[in-house]
């Protein structure tokens, strides 16, 4: 069976770690003094662009050189933006572009 | 009640994908021999999906701690970025709350929390906290109940998780015919386009949150001058 001193420790350092990464812009800028400007003025332009890099970023293991060509993605996604444009109704944008996908991986 | 019922409305979206990852990772952990405490501790303590799901591989092969400590940090390093625009916010929830909600922050909340508009009956503060609560939660319930159960469901819910994909497109689209703004998320796109053409799929997302950052210090005059004059093409 597996090691339970290692296994423990591995877990609470990946706890630990991933912890760190969340609370470092706390730390660093989440003391009693005002925000810097800069941080301020960062917190409202950045979203707009993690959001756009987060799209990317579950889109990674599309392989755009083997069938089926990254297709149910891409036609997903212009479904979600097509009705998120025309019915600015995030559940039912949603509903549409996964039960689209859905069936797209089943049919290629 | 009202800002808990509205925080379950603006989380209902991200369920199914939190219920289909979070199944994918206790079933890989129970798939390679370990209990349905480790799960538990995992989801709670950890509660990062792609992380959990790397840390079966690292146990399995008992990969040495400060490689397990330094994968750690590099796969989530993305959760720096998303504290930025959060200080003040949390900071004025304060007590305990402060700290969990700063803890709990992930891809999925981090969505909900930069794209939700509260109406003015529902106290912001409350309800943000409401959001990550019941997003940990459930994070919990799934990765621990499939580790208990160790068996995939009846129904092929396989494509499910893509759900979480389409609830940032419409945070996008929103965002896009929102903000006075379209240098955020072009910035956005096109560093991720560029990371993702130089650097491949696997380690683009570090330096594309990086360029974005910089890219934004230096534009932001540029982007505050664009959201005074109001959206641009709206």
């Amino acid at each position: 069976m597996h090691d339970a001193v290692y296994t423990a420790a591995a877990v609470g350092l990946i706890a630990l770690m991933t912890a760190l990464s969340r609370a470092l812009p706390y730390l660093l800028f989440g003391g009693k003094r005002e925000l810097p400007p800069l941080m301020i003025n960062l917190g409202g332009a950045l979203p707009p662009a993690i959001m756009a890099i987060l799209v990317f970023y579950c889109l990674r293991g599309v392989e755009p050189a083997v069938f089926p060509y990254g297709l149910p993605e891409a036609a997903s996604v212009a479904l979600v933006v097509v009705a998120q444009v025309l019915k600015k109704n995030t559940f039912l944008s949603i509903f549409l572009g996964t039960v689209c996908y859905m069936l797209l991986i089943r049919l290629f | 009640m009202k800002s808990f019922r509205f925080a379950l409305i603006q989380v209902t979206p991200l369920l199914f994908s939190y219920l289909f990852v979070g199944l994918a990772a206790g079933l890989l952990l129970h798939a390679a021999g370990y209990g349905v405490l480790w799960a538990f501790f995992s989801a709670l303590f950890v509660y990062a999906g792609s992380m959990q799901i790397v840390m079966v591989s690292l146990l399995a092969s008992g990969a040495p701690l400060p490689v397990v400590a330094a994968m750690a940090f590099f796969i989530n390093a993305r959760h720096m970025f998303y504290g930025i625009g959060f200080v003040d916010r949390f900071r004025a929830v304060g007590g305990w709350r402060y700290p969990y909600m700063a803890l709990t922050m992930t891809d999925e909340t981090y969505s909900v929390l930069c794209s939700v508009q509260y109406p003015p009956d529902v106290d912001g503060n409350k309800a943000d906290f409401y959001i990550q609560l019941l997003c940990h939660l459930f994070w919990v319930f799934s990765c621990t109940t499939s580790a208990l159960i160790g068996s995939l469901l009846p129904v092929d819910l396989s494509g499910i998780e893509f759900s979480a994909t389409a609830f940032f497109v419409t945070v996008v689209v929103n965002q896009w015919r929102g903000c006075g703004s379209h240098i955020p998320a072009v910035t956005g796109f096109a560093s991720a386009a560029v990371f993702y053409f130089l650097i491949g799929p696997d380690n683009f997302i570090l330096p594309a949150l990086s360029a974005s950052l910089v890219a934004l210090v230096f534009l932001r005059e540029r982007v505050a001058g664009e959201k005074k004059r109001g959206a641009p093409h709206a």
